[in-house]
């Protein structure tokens, strides 16, 4: 069947299995950014946004996505960017392999809560699994990034 | 280019990583590449009778040990595992065969419709049956590997001794849970087959697939993809699914891609040798630690893998980091029914560590003496011998590195004000661990297999590539590199380049194992790069060097005696925990660590190293909880299996301190696995302290914690 999905801004209509997950779909259109690391929505790692609310797109039905805006790191060159940077000064990046689907949670949780503390950024990003940095790099980073003291 | 090698530069590799153009195995496209999915034993150990396929559709088939044109055997340390099951089955999730094809469902679909028919052998489920086992699963005892090494008069220490304490420690499977999975592509292509792989060891994986095929090594060609995490995990299961798509390929004369998913990944790869330890202590009235008696028994899994090696490093780090002048440590690697285990972050150093740092509170509790002094006045010193009688070298800084940890986490005062707080009911406590890593390969491994080769090559331009067989896996090996070379060269960082390695263009440096790629290869490079300075005016060249076992240093590899490593990297950890009186559900309110690595090369990836590290560490302590029963992993879902997130750690306060290296580049020593030796015993010393109970077990499980609450100890 056909859906469309806005894709970084973009129109597109594509054919999909009803089964199938925007995973999938999105890599099969080229958004390689996106990795898999569990396949049950455990992880974080496949994270898109979808009307700009974090998603895992592992788990989410391509089907249930028609007529909506999906956002990958591809569509966020600038603010990736800005975030990347902190990224990069406080070690925040080992293999890389979590790096887009974190970078994306940050900027959701950027838009949707304001002025969190510390503590707050840590639950919000508790989803996304990193096994190589043990969280302190990437919290520093994030922290840094929105002004957090302490 | 002047600048500090320990000041922190750009990794180079992080900005392709945040704009998600990093290429990933699974991002790599081949023009009519097939997938695979593996057919695997659902039993724990069976004889395939029969195996009944249904009609294949066009453009699908199976490939399996038919097809393995050489040696159906994985060449890691011996050649016991074989690349598809030969009649026999050791294993549940054991390979058996390829369904290779275009299209994944389809595959899916052929893969369900096999049926396996087994006739079943009982399975040994247990080392307690390995260990006793009628039908041995390998050679006459079962063992894989079953060593003793002793030094000293055990029988004058038992002799002079006024106490004896005893105790058995357990610890458990641990995953390393990458996040990216297995994955490899094999292609062949004009006579020679080329695998790409998110890999650690690209001249393990080439050695395996050339006896695999029967292929002389110029027709075998291994290529490093960005690796997402590797951990150990990734050093001999890739020879293993190496040679299965190399085999594909060659049958399909089409490229092939094997990427696991992250179940399957759990279920079936290498994991931490489950351990049991015991460990008996022959004390004097002064209460020194006179001698010392050990069996360490490792769970092996169906295959050798690396067993034997780990179950070394775990022998030879049995007496911590205490000078035990009497000693005799028998260890055995057994062979059970289930999944391998092979090479873990530590390699059987946190076992070990944490056995002996809760055995020596332990006794200090027996006796009724200050664990602290205890430790202490057993503590290695300069000129003190190793478990194999090797000689302790340079200066052991532990006493002032436990000093500065005492501060940093206010020890001290917080094992006080605890102690009131436990009055009313509030159940704080505070650990410290003390610890060493040995860096490089065990005994003679580096001069006798290894025999690292390094290159580097200058164009016309200044630019110098360095041509190295250790990946970048995460771990910042590249930006180390790079930095060892320019500082060496004395050029910019810009001029030195650092790829991922391709067989055909680098020369063997040996595997990215064992904490030994800034300490050993590192110096190789600092080597080459001084070579190379000689000659800089000419236009383009090239310099090679190699491995050198270094002057004064000694090992007998049948005796297992003398310098069991070249250079030791020490750890202190404390870690505070606050436990839950009506759950026992533990949260970790703070960890703090020293550690001496010698001069570190680039002061942020260090610090990442220890962070990432400890949080494993304390993983593997806590919530991390691998079982099996009837040979089958109980957890081998990403959903039941569960690893620390940002929630589960609090902010991890580290401290370098320096006792160079002579033979490691600018001083440098190991690293990696050093890091996640000590988290353990911290944290399960931090209960003990918490709740006044005796841990002798990991991980440490809430309803354990209940259990032994309970029973009032
Ligand atoms: S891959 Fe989708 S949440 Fe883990
Ligand atoms: S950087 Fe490797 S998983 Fe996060």
């Amino acid at each position: 069947m056909k859906i469309n999905l806005k894709i970084n801004n973009i129109n597109r209509d594509i054919d999909v299995e009803p089964g199938e997950v925007l995973y999938d779909v999105l890599r099969r259109c080229g958004f390689t950014s996106i990795k898999k690391a569990c396949g049950t929505s455990s992880c974080g790692v496949c994270t898109v946004l979808l009307d700009g609310m974090p998603v895992p797109s592992c788990s989410y039905l391509a089907v249930k996505a028609d007529g909506h805006n999906i956002t990958t790191i591809e569509g966020i060159k600038e603010e990736a960017d800005r975030i990347g940077k902190f990224m990069v000064e406080e070690g925040a990046v080992q293999c890389g392999f979590c790096s887009p689907g974190f970078l994306l949670t940050v900027i959701a949780m950027e838009r949707e809560i304001e002025n969190p503390d510390s503590q707050g950024i840590k639950n919000y990003l508790a989803g996304n699994l990193c096994r190589c940095s043990g969280y302190e790099g990437q919290l520093r980073a994030v922290k840094k990034y929105m002004g957090v003291s302490e | 280019m002047e600048f500090n090698i320990s000041q922190s530069v750009r990794r180079e590799d992080v900005p392709d990583k945040i704009a998600g153009i990093a290429k990933y195995i699974g991002d790599y496209k081949f023009k009519d590449m097939l997938y695979a999915r593996t057919l695997r034993s659902t039993e724990a150990r069976a004889i395939i009778k029969n195996i009944v396929f249904p009609k294949l559709p066009d453009g699908y088939c199976i490939v399996d040990k038919g097809d393995v044109p050489g040696r159906n055997r994985v060449k890691i340390i011996d050649y016991d595992m074989p690349f598809f099951a030969d009649g026999v089955v050791n294993y549940i999730g054991e390979p058996i065969a390829l369904v290779v094809g275009k299209d994944k469902r389809v595959i899916e679909s052929i893969l369900s419709q096999i049926r396996v028919e087994y006739q079943r052998i009982e399975p040994i489920l247990s080392v307690e049956d390995g260990l006793n086992a009628e039908k041995p699963i390998f050679g006459d005892n079962n063992c894989f590997s079953d060593y003793t090494i002793s030094k000293g008069d055990m029988v004058s220490a038992k002799r002079r001794a006024k106490f004896v304490y005893e105790g058995e420690y357990e610890t458990g499977y641990q995953e390393q849970f990458y996040l990216e999975p297995q994955g490899m592509i094999g292609v062949y292509e004009e006579g020679k087959v080329s695998i790409y792989g998110s890999i650690q060891c690209p001249y393990y994986v080439k050695n395996a697939v050339e006896e695999c095929l029967g292929f002389e090594p110029y027709r075998v060609r291994i290529v490093q993809t960005t690796t997402g995490g590797g951990f150990g995990g990734k050093e001999d299961y890739p020879s293993l699914i190496g040679g299965q798509v190399a085999c594909a390929a060659l049958k399909t004369k089409k490229p092939v891609c094997l990427i696991f998913e992250r179940n399957e990944d759990i279920e079936v790869t290498t994991k931490r040798h489950p351990s049991k330890i015991r460990l008996k202590s022959y004390i004097d009235e002064n209460y020194r630690v006179l001698g010392m008696e050990g069996d360490i028994v490792l769970d092996a899994g169906a295959y050798s893998g690396l067993s034997s090696v780990v179950l070394q490093r775990a022998m030879f780090a049995s007496a911590g980091v205490y000078n035990i002048e009497n000693l005799v440590v028998r260890g055995r690697a057994v062979a059970t029914n289930k999944v391998v285990s092979g090479a873990f972050r530590g390699f059987g150093a946190p076992q070990a560590f944490f056995a002996i740092e809760m055995h020596m509170e332990h006794i200090a509790r027996e006796l009724g003496i200050d664990p602290f002094e205890f430790k202490l006045s057993n503590i290695l010193r300069q000129g003190d011998r190793s478990t194999t009688g090797g000689l302790y070298r340079d200066r052991i800084l532990l006493p002032e590195m436990v000093n500065r940890v005492i501060k940093m986490s206010s020890l001290e005062e917080k094992k006080k004000a605890f102690k009131e707080k436990r009055k009313i009911g509030k159940l704080n406590g505070i650990g410290l661990s003390m610890f060493f890593h040995g860096g490089g390969f065990t005994g003679s491994g580096e001069r006798d297999h290894i025999k690292g080769r390094v290159r580097l090559v200058k164009d016309d331009k200044g630019y110098v590539e360095i041509l190295v067989s250790n990946v970048e896996m995460g771990q910042g090996a590249g930006t180390t590199l790079r930095k060892i070379a320019a500082k060496t060269l004395e050029v910019p960082l810009s001029k030195i380049i650092f790829n991922n390695p391709d067989t055909d263009r680098v020369p063997d440096s040996g595997p990215t194992v064992a904490s030994r790629t800034t300490v050993i290869v590192g110096k190789l490079v600092q080597e080459a790069s001084e070579k190379l300075k000689e000659r800089w005016s000419e236009d383009r060249v090239e310099v090679e060097v190699q491995y050198k076992y270094p002057e004064g240093f000694y090992w007998d590899n049948d005796r297992f005696e003398g310098d069991a490593y070249t250079s030791y990297s020490w750890g202190v950890n404390a870690v505070e925990v606050e436990v839950d009186p009506t759950t026992c559900e533990v949260k970790i309110n703070g960890v703090w660590a020293v550690f001496d690595i010698g001069s570190a090369i680039d002061e942020r990836i260090v610090k990442g190293q220890i962070d990432g590290g400890i949080v494993q560490g304390l993983g593997y302590a806590s919530i991390e909880v691998m079982e099996d029963r009837s040979g089958k992993i109980m957890q081998r879902k990403s959903t039941d299996y569960t690893i620390p997130t940002s929630m589960d750690v609090p902010e991890i306060k580290s401290e370098l301190m320096c006792e160079p290296y002579g033979g490691g580049p600018f001083g440098a020593k190991a690293l990696g696995e050093l890091t996640l030796v000590g988290a353990a015993p911290a944290y399960a010393l931090a209960i003990e302290d918490a709740l006044g109970v005796k841990i002798n077990k990991i991980p440490v499980r809430p309803e354990h914690l209940m259990e032994v609450v309970q029973n009032g100890k």
